[in-house]
Order: C-alpha cells, then structure tokens, then sequence
C-alpha cells in the first residue's frame, strides 16, 4: 500500500511540486529520525557511560563522550561487582542463565514442535479447546501462580535450583511455541499429510520427514522467542531462586539495588549491557524472526 | 484386476449425513469421473476409497478385496491432490521415491522406476529441482510421477486440474487421457467441471447432495440425463428446460409450448414411448432442449417456431441466441451470423432429440 | 490377523492423543490447578506458609482495607491508561510514517523495536541512571544554562509513577507500531486507488478508511498492551523498587512483597486473584473472537 500512496501527487498545490514533495518528505523524516534518536539515546548512554572511569561520571555529562575510555567497569562488572555479600561478579550468574535457558529453549521448542503438528494434522474432537485451554497459558499473569509453584517446586526437591527454573519455563514456555507452531501448521495444506499417508508414512515418519523440513523458519522464531523470554526473565528467577542458582537479571538488579558507599554507575551500566548483550545480538542477527514472534499473538495465521 | 466397487457407502458426521448410501462399480480400466458442486461429497467419497476419511457405513472393495479397515497405505492406491502436496523441502527425485524408500524399494530399482516415470512425462531435466522452483504444470507432472511410481490398482486424482491457468489446463487434459491410454489402470476423478468429465471419463457419476444422480457413460449423460438437475449441470450452456404439454395426435406426441403474445408453438414428431405417451398425453411436462438441437429454420418445415430474439453473443465458431420460449429465457446454438438481437428468427428443432422430465419429480421421462 | 492390525490401526488412532497428553497434563496442572490453588489460599489465613483453614472473603476485605493496595490499584489506573494511549498513539504515527517508502526502513524499524528485546530489569537500569536528578537529564540541562529545569520525578511521591509510564512506553511502543505495521501492510491497495479517484486527500483517506481498517490491529495492541501493563513487575522493581515510600507500588508488586517480604501469603493469593481477574475479563473475549473467527475463516 505504500506504493499506492506513494503514486499519489497532489495536484492543485500553489506551491511548485517539487518543493512540496521535499517539504512532505521532510515532515515524514524529520519525526522518524527524532525517535530514532530518542530509542537509541538511552543505549548510547549505558555504553558511554560503561566506558568511563567514575570521576569523569560524577564530574562531566552523562550522556558526552568519554574522556577516558576505560574497560575497567566491565571487569569489575564481570568478575568482581558484590552480588549480596558474594563479590563474584556476573560471571556464575551469567553460567547460570545459559544452564537455564538452553534447555528450555530445546525443550519447549520441541514439545511446542509435536503439539503444534498434532493440533493441526491430527486433529480429534476437542482438539481446538485444548489449543483454548494452552492459549490463555500465554496471558497468564504468573503471579496467580506463584505461591503454588514455589510449594511445588519444594515438594519436587527441585525448590531454588537451575532444573526447577527450566521446569517453569518450559511448563509456561509451551503454550507459547505451540500457539506458534499451530499458526504455522495451519497454513501448510493438510494435503501434504495426506500424500505421506498415501505414500506409507506414519504419524511420526511424516512429522520428521514432510513436517518438521518445512518449519525452519518456525523453529527460528520459536527459538527466539522463548531465548528472549527466558533470558529476560526476571519474576520466575527471584521467585524461586535465592543465592548463587540465581539467573543474570536478578544479579543484575542486586548490583544495582546496592546502596553502600559510592554508587557505581559505570558499573552498573556494565552489567546492565553484559546482561542485555545475549538478547541484543540475537536481534541484530535474526531482527526478522524475532518480530515474527513478538506479533504471533496478535496477527492471525 | 482392478476394479473398484463401492456399496451402499455412507458418511455421517454426527447427525450431518455427507454420503447417503452411494453404491458405484467400475471395471478393471475404467476411468470414473465423480462429478459436482463443491459440497456434494464427492471428495469426501474419494478421500474414503483412499482411506484418509473413515466410513461411516457400506463397503469399499479394491480388486474384489474390502478395504474399509485398510490404512492407505495398504490399499495399493496412489493419490495426485489438487494442491499437489509436493512435499516443499524434498528435490523432485526425493519427492517421487519418498514412498518406495518407505516401502523399503532398494536403490536401484527406485532409480530405475523414478528414470522411467520421468520419462514418460518429461520432467526427467528437473529431478534436481525443488518444487518452488517448478511451474503449475511442472509440478502437476511431478505429482502424477510421483503417483505412477507406485503402479498401483488404482488412481485417484482430487481436482487435480483446478490450480492451472485454462490453456494449461486443456493440455493436461490430452495428457492425462494420453497416460491413461498407455497405462490403462483404472482412475478415480474427482471434478467440478464438467468439460473435464466429458472428456476424460469412461463414466461418469454425477454427484449432489450427497446422492449420486446419474452413473453412465457420458454420452448418455449428456444426452439422456437422468433427471433436470442433471441437465443443467452438464453442457454449457446449460440445457433449456421449457415448460409445456404434450399432446398425443395420431400415433405421434406434439410438444405445446405456451408463447405471451403469439398462438403457442407446436413441435409435432417428439420420441416417446407408447407407455409414457399414454401416461402423460394431455399433461403438462419439461422440455429438455440443448441449445445445439436448435437450427436456423424456414416458415414452411413443420415445427418451425418464431421466435424474438433478445440479444446475440458470438462465440466464435458460433453464436448464442437468447429469446423467451414458454415463460423462460432459452438459448440457442446457431452458426454465426444468422440472426439479429431484437430481431424475429425462425428456428428448427431436432426433434428426435428432444428429452422430457416429469414436471413434479423432474427425472427423465422414458 | 485382523485383531492385530486392527489393534494396531486403534493404537495409531489414538496416536496423536497419547503424544499431546503430557504436556496438556502440566499445562492443566500448573495453570489451571495451580490458579485453583491459589484461590484457595485466598480463602485461608495463610501468612508464611499455606495452612488450609477456610476463613472466608477475610483476606479480600483486609486486602480492600489496605492503603498500599488502594495506591498500588490507583497506580495500575493511571499507569495503564498513559501507557496504552501513548504506546499506541506513538505506535500508531510511527508505523504510518514508516509506510511512506522511506528510505532505510529496515534500520529505523529495528531501532525502534530492539527495546522489546531488552529485559526490563535493563530497561529500568537504564532509565534510572538516565532520570537522576544528580547526574541525569536534569545535570545536562542544567549545564547547558537553564539552570532552574529541574526533573525530579524518579524521587518525588507525586511523580515517580510517570516516569515507569516513560519507561515503558520506550519499550513498549515499538511493539505497537509492529503489529500497526504489519496491519498497513495487509490493506488492499484498491481500496486506497479508489479513494483517490474519488479526490480524496492522504489525510481524509488515513482518517476515514486506513485506521479504521486498522481495527483489528488496534484491538490487539490495547488487549496485548493491558497485558504487559498488569503484569509489569520488572519494570518498577529495577526502576523505583515501588518507592519512593510506596509511590509506584503496582498491583504485580503488592503481590510478590506481601507473600515473600512480609509473610502475608493469604492477602497476597488475594491480590493475585483480583489481577487474574482483571486479566481474564480483557483476555478470554478476545481470545474467544480471535478463535471464532479463526475458524470462520
């Protein structure tokens, strides 16, 4: 539809058109480029002032360039920040973070994979009230949750370890893959399957070797996704972690909330981005399937 | 040995019944053609004989063997969908041999059948290729290769003609009458349209409601259909179903048809049997009349009607005159050139082709 | 030989119902047991551990007695209505603007969407630094010579929840502007043509035929927005951490402090019952509809 408009010239304009044109052009640039410049401002200050040594942050601007560029913030940040009493920096918590969000990630993609397949092609009475009942689990405010999971998850021996996060994650982490996956499937026609059957393929078979070839893409923003999800999580890891199990973000928000002596910033701006580092890459490189799965919930299909 | 029986087969969705005991049986060879609207149950029926849909009630026998408990893997059938379903991710040779290598075909008898199914429809320059990288009619051939490799008893083909452009579509016709020709196993043929019936079929079930109205050859169809429905929904245009009475005048039944503002047409010479002439004389009935059986007349033959034509559409090789016959609009086949819209014509009618129907039940009057 | 494949053919029948059963078993379990549960709660006087003794509305009517409730509900109020409305209206200008072929879409549009990818503990760490008084904007500004701008909101009662509204709608606009986007881009492009053969102008057309054909759109950004703003928890712990005192208390952060800081386990099942509910009032029509017409189409 942009082209559409785009071949739309105002005809009767007093102005001459060129000078209109540029005109237009400019209050459609002008704004987009102020945002950007309002969207990028806050990552530009958390990487200036990350690079600064904590004298020039309390003496100059926030947001100038440094006069020192130091790593000396990210060092600290990394290895050394106190976390509580332990001044370990983020470097366990970053460990912990990955022990917990590959196999989620793994796990629920695959089990969201199979549902999403079976939702679709094997369909049997009652199949779209489940795929209802998995729905609402993606709008779930967890905080209705909470209180029964961390019982759980003690009764289970699994209460503040790495296994009982993966357990969360992946248990809420499938109503969104397989909310992906179906929305995928529908579209692929059911005579694909059919044509397997006729062929001699069976539930399996057809899911590994017609099915599963096709949802490359599906798999990616799948995987995305719930990377992002669970990476970014914060709710789950202080609820149900305590000390050293605990995930990046709730070491993130423990070095910031310290409140003795001298405030660091420099440091804290240093774990915010080694915290945001994982998650902003996987934007940069795959920017396309990420918002794949950000407008999964709302576009149909 | 390949033949095909379908008895007193019925589909139900809970209370909704699809199928309503349908009973079809073909030879060994034959080529059927389930013709119909979309929503009559003819794909339902096909995707039963396949063994993708179950069956509610009846028998579905292969070759003289019952197949209802069959998984379709086990019916010895092969399968061309309207989509094609060419599995996306596989190279046109995978594609073909997908279901041997399940059967467990070694290597080089599957390269063997996948070379001579190339050849026979000339697609063997795009075994490497992906199916996106195909056109619709390429991707058509790889479809029926992939179903000829199998040599199965028999083949189903689901609308398979739809997705492809008119010009296309005529010549996949020659092709696939051309394979059948060579193979000679007998075909299922799912299709709305029924030009492709015409063509392709050695029967011909026309389909509705979930009913099958006419199994015949379709000469016969088309020439001597089962009941109005019928009429209408093969030729094109449709046969004209006119409304009139039969009088029976020495011997010889006269078609009366009622005109608004002239005396009423009288087509004398109407075949009829002497029970249904003595039935039906002095009844109202429905003329069945195809717009080809119309000819451009003089005032003395006997039968001539006058009629006033309303508006002209040339075809080409012929036009298409419309005029008001008995209260309903008619349309006749005419060479070019012979009348004018908003004009008065003289028409003839070939008589002994002339069909009736009852006007109550509206089935064919034999 | 017959029992068997048939045996076999009922066993790949029920195939597909075996494989999906575990994971609708946890889902059942850890939703919808698990809400149960905690409705149950809310009706005992559990505070540091769950004890079942049925105590009635109690905890309701302590939970609708508390002042920090009454700030954290007004708070989720004001929140949300700034919240929506800006993310969409900014979301809005920004995706018509995008659609104008422009050059260097791609760049701009991932600048304004990467925030969806940062955690919001990142997020608040960011503007908490960045919304200092001392070395903040306020510092800046007042460096370059307007010396009486003061922007103090993060530590002023009366303000600080404003400045979670800036948060947010950073990181939540480009959300807005996605699905708006993707929205422009499914209209039929006749429908425009027609309207300019008609003379229509390109404001008339945007007002009276694209944004209205943006509805579904738009319903989607304000229920999935409502979402993010029940929910938003993260957000004000690393941001203000409910303070200053209990000025940005939401709703999501009454809950996690009275069940794990201050062992009012029963209020907090209350509290997160009443936000389930809240939740489930905007969620289950729409998913209903988007169901519905799901399959009518």
């Amino acid at each position: 539809m942009a082209n559409a408009l785009a071949q739309h010239k105002p005809i009767d304009e007093a102005l001459p058109r060129k000078t209109r044109m540029r005109l237009g052009r400019l209050l459609i640039y002008g704004p987009l480029c102020v945002m950007a410049a309002l969207y990028l401002m806050p990552l530009w200050v958390m990487v200036v002032t990350s690079l600064k040594p904590l004298d020039e942050i309390y003496g100059g601007s926030f947001i100038g360039l440094p006069q020192t560029v130091t790593l000396e913030a990210w060092r600290a940040a990394w290895s050394e920040a106190c976390i509580g009493t332990e001044c370990t920096g983020l470097k366990p918590y970053f460990t912990n973070s990955l022990l917990m969000v590959i196999p989620a990630v793994v796990l629920s993609t695959g089990i969201g994979a199979i549902n999403g397949y079976i939702l679709t092609k094997w369909r049997f009475p009652g199949a779209n009230f489940v795929f209802g009942l998995l729905l609402f689990g993606c709008f779930l405010p967890y905080q209705a949750i909470l209180i029964p999971m961390a019982r759980t998850l003690g009764l289970l021996g699994l209460a503040g370890s790495i296994p009982g996060l993966v357990f969360v994650h992946v248990a809420y982490g499938i109503c969104f893959t397989t909310l992906f996956f179906r929305n995928f499937f529908v579209s692929l026609p059911d005579e694909l399957t059919k044509a397997a059957m006729v062929d001699g393929a069976g539930f399996f078979r057809i899911f590994w070797s017609v099915i599963l070839p096709t949802s490359i893409p599906i798999i990616v923003v799948s995987c995305i996704w719930q990377f992002t999800q669970i990476w970014n999580d914060f709710l789950f890891g202080v609820s149900f972690t305590s000390g050293g199990n605990s995930p990046m973000t709730v070491a993130l928000n423990n070095i910031v909330n310290v409140t003795t002596g001298r405030k660091q910033y420099n440091v804290d701006m240093a774990a915010a981005m080694i915290a945001a580092i994982p998650t902003l890459l996987v934007y940069i490189i795959a920017g396309r399937y990420f918002v794949r799965g950000l407008t999964a919930g709302a576009v149909k299909g | 040995m390949s033949t095909l029986e379908i008895d007193r087969v019925r589909k139900t969705y809970g209370s909704l019944e699809v199928l309503k005991e349908v009973s079809i049986s073909i030879g060994t060879g034959d080529f059927l053609v389930l013709l119909g609207p979309s929503g009559c149950g003819k794909s339902t029926l096909l995707n039963m004989i396949a063994g993708l849909e179950n069956i509610s009630g009846g028998e579905v026998r292969i070759a003289g063997k019952v197949v209802n408990e069959l998984s379709p893997k086990d019916r010895d059938i092969a399968m061309v969908f309207q989509s094609y379903a060419l599995y996306p991710t596989m190279t046109v040779r995978r594609n073909i041999e997908f279901g041997m290598k399940i059967r467990g075909v070694p290597a080089a008898q599957r390269d063997k059948a996948v070379r001579a199914a190339a050849d026979l429809l000339q697609i063997t320059h795009l075994l490497d290729r992906k199916p996106s990288q195909l056109s619709g009619g390429q991707r058509q051939r790889v479809a029926m290769g992939r179903a000829i490799v199998r040599q199965p008893k028999l083949f189903l083909f689901d609308e398979p003609l739809s997705n492809l452009d008119a010009k296309l579509r005529v010549d996949m016709r020659t092709e696939i009458k051309r394979l059948h020709a060579r193979l000679g196993t007998t075909i299922v043929y799912v299709t709305h349209d029924q030009i492709e019936a015409m063509t392709l079929a050695t029967r011909v079930a026309v389909m509705k409601g979930g009913v099958v109205q006419q199994l015949d050859d379709p000469q016969t169809v088309y020439d001597r259909p089962a009941n109005v429905y019928v009429a209408k929904f093969v030729g094109s245009p449709a046969m004209n179903i006119i409304p009139g009475k039969v009088e029976i005048e020495g011997g010889s039944a006269t078609a009366v048809i009622d005109m608004a503002m002239r005396p009423a047409v009288r087509i004398p010479g109407i075949q009829l049997s002497s029970r249904a002439a003595s039935r039906y004389a002095g009844r109202k009935v429905l003329f069945g009349i195809r717009p080809e059986m119309f000819s451009v007349g003089n005032g003395q033959a006997q039968g001539a009607i006058s009629v006033d034509v309303d508006v002209v559409e040339p075809t080409g090789p012929d036009t298409l005159a419309v005029f008001q016959l008995g209260g309903v609009e008619v349309t006749a086949r005419l060479p070019p050139k012979q009348v004018n819209a908003r004009a008065s014509a003289i028409l003839a009618v070939d008589r002994s082709k002339v069909v009736l129907f009852d006007p109550d039940s509206e089935e064919l009057i034999n | 030989m017959n029992a068997a494949k048939s045996f076999s053919s009922r066993l790949a029948g029920w195939l597909p119902r075996i494989v999906v059963a575990p994971s609708l078993l946890v889902v059942i379990v850890t939703v919808y047991l698990f809400i149960l549960w905690t409705g149950v709660i809310s009706f005992t006087s559990s505070k540091f551990v769950p004890v079942y003794d049925f105590v009635g509305l109690e905890q309701f009517v302590r939970l609708w007695a508390t002042p920090r409730w009454h700030t954290a509900v007004a708070n989720l109020l004001i929140f949300s209505a700034l919240f929506l409305s800006l993310s969409t209206g900014i979301g809005l200008l920004m995706a018509i603007l995008l659609d104008q072929n422009i050059r260097a879409e791609g760049f701009l549009r991932a600048v304004y969407l990467y925030p969806m990818a940062l955690s919001f503990i990142v997020t608040g760490t960011a503007w908490k630094w960045i919304m200092n008084p001392g070395l903040g904007i306020q510092k800046v500004v007042n460096e370059l010579g307007w010396t009486s701008f003061t922007f103090d909101w993060i530590t002023d009662p009366n303000m600080a929840i404003y400045t979670v509204v800036i948060a947010g709608v950073w990181q939540s606009s480009g959300f807005a502007m996605a699905i708006f986007l993707a929205g422009l881009r499914g209209i039929d492009n006749s429908v425009i043509k027609a309207a300019q053969i008609e003379g229509a102008g390109l404001p008339l057309i945007y007002r009276q035929i694209i944004i209205p054909m943006l509805r579904p759109a738009m319903l989607s950004v304000i229920v999935l927005l409502s979402y993010i703003a029940i929910k938003s928890f993260d957000l004000v712990l690393a941001l203000t951490n409910g303070g200053p005192g209990s000025a940005t208390e939401l709703p999501s952060t009454f809950m996690f402090s009275a069940t794990f800081r201050r062992n009012q386990m029963g209020v907090g099942a209350a509290s997160a019952i009443m936000m389930l509910m809240t939740v489930a009032a905007i969620i289950v029509p729409y998913l209903y509809s988007e169901l519905r017409e799901r399959n009518n189409g």
